[in-house]
């Protein structure tokens, strides 16, 4: 693990308390840490906490039903702990999220052009003249054909591709030290997601930030980081680099994730799928998290949660069975 | 031997703009002219980018909107020219899912209702043994019987399109319309109904039209494919000869573009510069010329025409033949170690078939919300 990690989550535990009074444990005891230029992909399926993390992170979870403990350290703060006006200095500052949907995440009423100096205004202060003429480097630093005309149209007439490189000019207008992007490609077709995770390579290769890449689709994955961390019902299953994680997965759930995409080099007969359903939880259960879905649960399995242990150099997994080669051997 | 469908100059404009008078002044042209067959019990995916006009052909084969021109045959029955009962009729051999489960189920109808309601409308049971057949339909699709009296917001997204699946077969079709079935699910959902997809295509006989914009999973379950841009189709094949050397230059473009879980494959992406040009205003000549790497004058003000190579494979490209070679240029996923591949084995029911039963019943209790 390098010196010092630019951002270091420890112990992050996040429930919500609904109305009726049901707690939901969102995330536990989750440990992380993102290195100076690194990037880490946060992968998971819907509702195992990839989001939740990220938000606590950019301090946007409502203070009312989440209650946050842990520590996130970023830059010398404790982001948990830091008041919401040095926060809203963080935050599109050195701090910079990009978020799924380009379509709802930009102010329909402003041009780009106003929403992305709004950013430079807010953060580094300047004229309105030297803010414009950033943001048309910005606009095309990501790409954007004819930028000087660009700058003056609304969202509603840019396509889905233009709004994200928008999106991410945005993100960057301050030169974030750290972003972090939310499936940022997921409603994209594959020509268009191919030139946004060109455009985040390019950008983390000029800038050095770190990125937080959070995603379901594990292609994208392989192709942009460096890190992994597989998340399930809430907890961190598996870490590992990103080779290691797709040559020898340490966790029954990586393995049937990786099992259950089609291969473009031959053609199964038959998908790997993973069985069951997610647990309640508002009731997580006591054992490992995975267990009633796993085939190969042990007794011991379902007594007590299994431990996050080092089974590699840099490799972790929560799963009492690793190595699993010695299952198959 | 003659096909289960056959589909001829297809053409579907939509006004996009009218004048005071109502008079039209500007076109959406979302199909443009669209050619292909299809046999009983295969599947053909139609590929592209938003808006090149896939899903709308997949609702023009099925009537759900009508067709400016040309002709669509079902087995060997003139579509167009079908009125109401006869359409009435032929929707009893063709069937659509939908991508988003949580839409195309009706909320304040049980499963055992949104399941009866076909068999009604069409008379196919008697009454009497229409709770057996719902039973059966929904053994098929891998649910439990007794979750007929459930109402679909008690299930999660793979269940819902397990019952909208249910649903399509409740009619014994001999064709179903898959507009992005997957596209809403997460992976492991995903292979499940993409299996059982499989499953019942082998089971009975079912033809399907898949149109995706996942490539991984089109090369999965497809045994053609049409490439479409703008309203056409720039290319089509059997699937595997199209991936392991696609010819159009847009097909080079799109199957470069999939990203593979193999940390530093090897790839040649191509990566298209420019933006998609709009069905409105399409390019004259090829409609793909603006981004193509290998454009030509000719390109620019002749429109090229797909022309078959004789083995299936045809291409809509002036330059075909002299275009680089374009193997390799999909990417390679190497696919898993031997170990990871034991692994992958057992973890889909290697030990556990012994261990009893646990893997092939999905039924389970739905979530609780």
């Amino acid at each position: 693990m390098s010196p010092s990690p630019l951002i270091e989550i420890r112990d992050l535990r996040i429930r919500f308390h609904g109305d009726d009074g049901r707690v939901t444990h969102a995330v536990d005891s989750v440990d992380l840490s993102v290195a100076h230029g690194a990037t880490l992909g946060l992968v998971g399926e819907s509702g195992c906490g990839k989001s939740v993390t990220s938000l606590a992170i950019m301090g946007l979870l409502p203070k009312q039903s989440a209650e946050i403990s842990g520590a996130i350290r970023f830059d010398g703060f404790d982001l948990l702990k830091t008041p919401d006006q040095i926060l809203r200095d963080l935050r599109g500052n050195r701090l910079a999220m990009i978020f799924q949907e380009p379509m709802t995440s930009l102010n329909p009423s402003f041009t780009i052009g106003d929403q992305i100096t709004e950013t430079i205004l807010r953060h580094r202060g300047g004229s309105r003249k030297s803010a414009r003429n950033r943001a048309l480097e910005l606009l095309r630093r990501v790409h954007i054909p004819s930028p000087e005309r660009r700058i003056d149209e609304y969202p509603h007439k840019l396509s889905g591709g233009m709004r994200q490189r928008v999106m991410i000019a945005m993100a960057l207008a301050c030169d974030p030290r750290l972003l972090i992007a939310d499936e940022p490609t997921t409603a994209l077709d594959v020509t268009l997601q191919a030139q946004i995770l060109e455009l985040m390579r390019e950008l983390k290769a000029a800038s050095g930030a770190a990125i937080i890449l959070i995603t379901h689709d594990l292609g994208v994955v392989a192709e942009v980081c460096d890190e992994v961390a597989v998340m399930y019902a809430g907890e961190i299953v598996e870490r590992a680099p990103v080779d290691e994680l797709f040559s020898a997965p340490q966790h029954p759930y990586t393995v049937g994730l990786l099992g259950s995409i089609p291969r473009l080099d031959h053609r199964a007969e038959q998908l790997a799928t993973i069985e069951g359903m997610v647990p309640n939880m508002a009731q997580p259960p006591a054992g490992c998290r995975f267990a009633a879905r796993c085939p190969f649960m042990l007794d011991a399995c379902t007594k007590a949660p299994p431990p996050l242990l080092e089974v590699g150099p840099g490799h972790l997994s929560r799963c009492i069975r690793a190595p699993l080669e010695l299952l198959v051997s | 031997m003659s096909s289960l469908l056959e589909v001829e100059g297809l053409v579907k404009h939509f006004v996009a703009e009218r004048s005071l008078f109502g008079r039209a002044l500007a076109h959406v042209k979302a199909v443009d002219g669209v050619s292909f067959s299809l046999d009983a019990g295969k599947t053909l995916a139609l590929v592209g980018e938003s808006g090149c006009g896939k899903s709308t052909v997949s609702r023009l084969v099925l009537r759900l909107i009508e067709p400016d021109a040309g002709a669509v045959r079902f087995d060997g029955r003139d579509l167009l020219s079908l009125d109401a009962n006869g359409l009435r009729a032929f929707r009893r051999e063709a069937q659509i899912i939908f991508q988003d489960p949580y839409a195309s189920l009706n909320p304040r109808m049980t499963v055992g209702q949104i399941l009866t309601e076909p068999l009604t409308l069409h008379y196919l049971v008697p009454a009497s043994r229409r709770s057996e057949r719902v039973a059966e339909l929904l053994r098929l699709v891998g649910l439990e019987p007794r979750l007929a009296r459930r109402y679909p917001h008690e299930f999660s997204g793979g269940q819902r399109q397990r019952i909208a699946i249910a649903r399509a077969l409740a009619v014994e079709p001999k064709l179903i319309i898959c507009d992005e079935p997957v596209s809403a699910l997460d992976v492991s959902i995903r292979s499940q109904i993409l299996n059982l997809l499989r499953e019942l295509q082998d089971r009975l006989g079912l033809a399907y039209i898949f149109v995706s914009h996942d490539l991984a999973v089109v090369k999965h379950i497809a045994d053609h494919v049409a490439v479409m841009n703008l309203g056409q189709i720039v290319e089509t094949a059997e699937a595997n000869a199209l991936f392991a050397a696609p010819r159009h230059p847009y097909s080079r473009a799109l199957l470069s573009a999939i990203p593979v879980p193999k940390p530093r494959a090897k790839s040649s992406r191509i990566v298209l510069q420019g933006e998609i040009p709009s069905a409105l205003n399409p390019p004259p000549g090829c409609r793909f010329h603006t981004r193509c790497p290998y454009v030509i004058d000719r390109c620019r003000s002749e429109m090229p025409q797909l022309k078959p190579d004789g083995i299936g494979h045809a291409t809509a490209c002036h330059r075909t033949s002299e275009l680089p070679s374009s193997e390799a240029i999909v990417p390679m996923d190497g696919g898993f170690s031997p170990v990871l591949e034991k692994l992958v084995a057992a973890f889909s029911g290697g030990p556990e078939a012994a261990r009893g039963g646990r893997v092939r019943s999905l039924g389970a209790a739905p979530t609780s919300p």
